[in-house]
């Protein structure tokens, strides 16, 4: 097996929020892949139902089954493994829950027909949640009849930073609503899965105030319900800047020295460089500015105690190469 | 590049008295708050009585607009025109405007339907009720539900002459239109009906085959969920609908006034592809139902002043420039990706100054250009991505807001936002370097 340390050594189930506009379901991709590294089987999971997988992949709309949509980073030394998806809808697992306790095969479909999926799932949100949780908790524990366990790892895309603590504190909420019973039974068994230390909880932000506000939220909400680990936090679609310190704060408060630019792109055979070093001054300056900004959002969230990653801005849209390079640089950082 | 579609007159729109309600929608993350702030403060300093119903402000954000809590109620917002106004009440008065702002609680719209159509006892009853609070606080759809039912609550209470609404953070941006009928469906559900009252509908022939699904139905709910909470769930239901003749009737209404001559619908975006596909569906949607759209307002579009200096052409001076040490031969990214590992794998970066002159000067243009030819790159992209949305739509109207420095989280902040909106926030009128 693999020799090499990451900051999630012996964690099998990664769950992976964030504000919408964060970059969520991209993060989650290029996890799985940086995962599915050294050969090993990852499973990337969705339960919002918006096909944002398959768009991430450029596949055709995903089913309810797992499918081998891509392979995982390739290293040096090995090939990557396969990433399989999953879009769970709590329709499916319901029909699925019913066929593998009850025995109750075609019960599904007549049960579809009269909406009563609809109804059972919509009017108590905690089973809706229990039964996507519990397929993610299935998925991690199933074992494969030669090597163990089917997969080595489960992504989760999971619901928003918002929603993330009620949704995976499943027993609690559905506790108000089926106090015995056989859900209650199977969301104890979730629970088990959630709340281990094969479980951790990854936070997608970007350096601005709410998202980072709502990442401290969640984290602070996920520690308070005892048990749920919260992960790392990916700072996603970083604008870095080469900067000193000094010049950084003086292109801040736009008093760059202009002519030491003038003087570099001089050198670089720029012609009219004094009117171009105003102009990119400018750039440099509304840059600064935002760097400062965001360096004080990354503040905020250092103080949240948990290991921090970096992910570039890429342009013009993510594609399979920049899932890749996300990857790859996750992997760089350790968080896989 | 491709034809300029017509630029959106943002100006034009608050200017006009007939225009009474604007909609600001868009997938999650692309500003809509702000943008619908922005819209409501400039409409208060044209002279309207403005009221800006947010769902999920920013807390600085909230807090310049005098929110503090979620407490449902329009506020006054002070400082209107900037520090020359009287600070004793929100009035403009160079124009006779006013801006109010509330924050949408979703919970407790919910409770005050319940509480205005019940007695008291049934309303607290079903307040009490363990489902009703499940879906008075966490049913994907109450949060849309609700906007809607305060806008319509708004509307009536005939006190301001233009309402700004921006809609829930929901993933996307169709969400918004559907979630209140599918709440309304639900409640009004033949489901419901079906399992609150089996007697009543026993007579009817086609009912019959349903009734006699209907064991086996009560049968499974029962298995998953126990017999107390079904006996939960009628009680909530029945309860319900004595109460009132209808969620969907309200849903109805809502629609209504959203199809009504005064709304108009405003699309936000990032200049992204994402959000510009989402935006797409979302034109079309409007076109389908027969709602107004005004236009696209494109957010956070990326300035550059020195167009004139190519992407191509800043990063080989810039190479040139680093000639040491280069990271040539390897297949290396572009743009903010460059940056990115250059940040990672220089040290020097971010540290102290080289004492030489030349070489500060050397490494200060390295910086500017690389910056320079990530925003053209970027900017390309966002052309690129923009003229996909514009190729499907070309006439809908179009107006860009640059992109900021900082989070908005003033009202001086709004008020630059809406600027943008005096020029169409085309980048060819002044909006030079910030």
């Amino acid at each position: 097996m693999a020799t090499r340390d990451t900051d999630w050594d012996g964690v099998r189930l990664h769950v992976v929020t964030g504000k919408g506009g964060t970059g969520k379901t991209t993060v989650a991709g290029a996890l799985a892949l940086a995962l599915a590294a050294d050969g090993h089987n990852v499973l990337l999971m969705e339960v919002e139902g918006r096909q944002g997988i398959a768009q991430l992949f450029d596949v055709p709309p995903l089913p309810y089954a797992e499918r081998r949509i891509a392979v995982g980073l390739g290293t040096d030394s090995r090939p990557g493994g396969d990433v399989y998806a999953l879009v769970a809808d709590p329709e499916s697992a319901l029909i699925e829950y019913l066929e593998m306790f009850y025995g109750m095969r075609h019960a599904g479909a007549t049960l579809a027909r009269l909406g009563i999926m609809d109804f059972a799932t919509t009017i108590a949100p905690g089973l809706r949640d229990v039964l996507l949780t519990g397929k993610a908790a299935e998925a991690v524990r199933r074992k494969d009849s030669g090597r163990g366990r089917k997969y080595d790892a489960v992504v989760m895309d999971a619901p928003p930073t918002g929603r993330i603590g009620r949704f995976l504190n499943v027993t609690s909420e559905l506790s108000d609503l089926a106090r015995v019973g056989p859900i209650r039974g199977h969301a104890d068994t979730v629970q088990k899965v959630i709340r281990s230390p094969e479980t951790v909880v990854h936070f997608v932000t970007v350096l601005e105030e709410m998202p980072v506000q709502e990442t401290l939220d969640g984290i602070a909400e996920l520690r308070s319900l005892g048990g749920i680990r919260p992960g790392g936090i990916i700072v996603n679609m970083t604008r870095p800047l080469a900067l000193s310190n000094g010049q950084l704060q003086a292109a801040a408060q736009g008093s760059l020295d202009q002519s030491l630019l003038a003087l570099g792109l001089k050198s670089a055979g720029l012609d009219d460089s004094p009117a171009l070093a105003a102009e990119l001054a400018g750039e440099l300056s509304q840059q600064a500015r935002s760097i400062l900004a965001n360096d004080e959002q990354q503040e905020r969230l250092d103080e949240a105690g948990q290991p921090c990653y970096r992910l570039p801005w890429i342009s013009g849209g993510i594609d399979l190469a920049g899932l890749y390079r996300l990857a790859a640089g996750l992997r760089a950082q350790r968080a896989a | 590049m491709t034809a300029r579609p017509p630029a959106l007159d943002v100006d034009a729109l608050i200017a006009d008295r007939r225009t009474r309600i604007i909609v600001c929608c868009g997938s999650g993350g692309v500003g809509k708050t702000t943008t619908a702030a922005a819209i409501g403060l400039r409409a208060a300093q044209s002279g309207r009585h403005v009221v800006v119903l947010t769902v999920d402000p920013a807390r600085r954000l909230a807090q310049s607009m005098g929110l503090t809590s979620l407490d449902n109620t329009p506020r006054l917002v002070q400082g209107l025109s900037g520090a020359a106004s009287d600070p004793q009440d929100g009035n403009d008065s160079a124009s006779g405007g006013s801006l109010h702002a509330m924050m949408l609680d979703m919970k407790r719209t919910f409770d005050e339907i319940v509480e205005a159509h019940a007695d008291p006892d049934r309303a607290a009853q079903i307040l009490a009720n363990p489902f009703y609070q499940s879906l008075s606080s966490s049913f994907a759809g109450t949060q849309e539900y609700m906007a809607m039912e305060k806008l319509g609550q708004l509307r009536r209470a005939e006190e301001w002459d233009l309402i700004v609404v921006d809609t829930p953070p929901s993933r996307s941006a169709l969400d918004f239109l559907d979630a209140p009928q599918r709440l309304a469906r639900f409640l009004d559900g033949r489901l419901l009906r079906l399992l609150t009252a089996p007697a009543k509908v026993g007579g009817r022939a086609y009912l019959r085959v349903l009734n006699a699904g209907l064991g086996m139905v009560t049968g499974v709910l029962t298995k998953v969920l126990g017999t107390s909470m079904l006996r939960d769930v009628q009680t909530f239901v029945s309860a319900l609908d004595t109460m009132f003749g209808g969620f969907r009737e309200r849903a109805d209404y809502t629609y209504r006034l959203l199809r009504a001559p005064g709304t108009a619908f405003l699309v936000v975006a990032a200049p992204e592809p994402d959000a510009l596909r989402e935006a797409s569906y979302f034109v079309e949607r409007l076109d389908t139902e027969g709602m107004p759209l005004a236009g696209l307002i494109l957010n956070r579009v990326t300035q550059v002043p020195a167009r004139h200096l190519s992407a191509a052409r800043s990063l080989a001076a810039a190479e040139m420039l680093e000639a040491p040490a280069g990271t040539d031969g390897r297949d290396t990214p572009s743009g903010f990706e460059a940056l990115a590992a250059r940040e990672m794998s220089d040290s020097s970066v971010r540290t102290d100054e080289p004492d030489q002159p030349e070489e500060a000067a050397r490494l200060l243009a390295v910086s500017a250009l690389r910056l320079h030819a990530a925003h053209m790159e970027q900017a390309a992209a966002e052309r690129r991505a923009r003229g996909q949305f514009t190729a499907a739509h070309p006439l809908v109207p179009v107006a860009e807001i640059p992109a900021q420095a900082e989070d908005v989280h003033d009202l001086d902040g709004l008020r630059r936002i809406g600027d943008a909106f005096a020029t169409g926030g085309r980048q060819d009128a002044s909006t030079g370097a910030a």
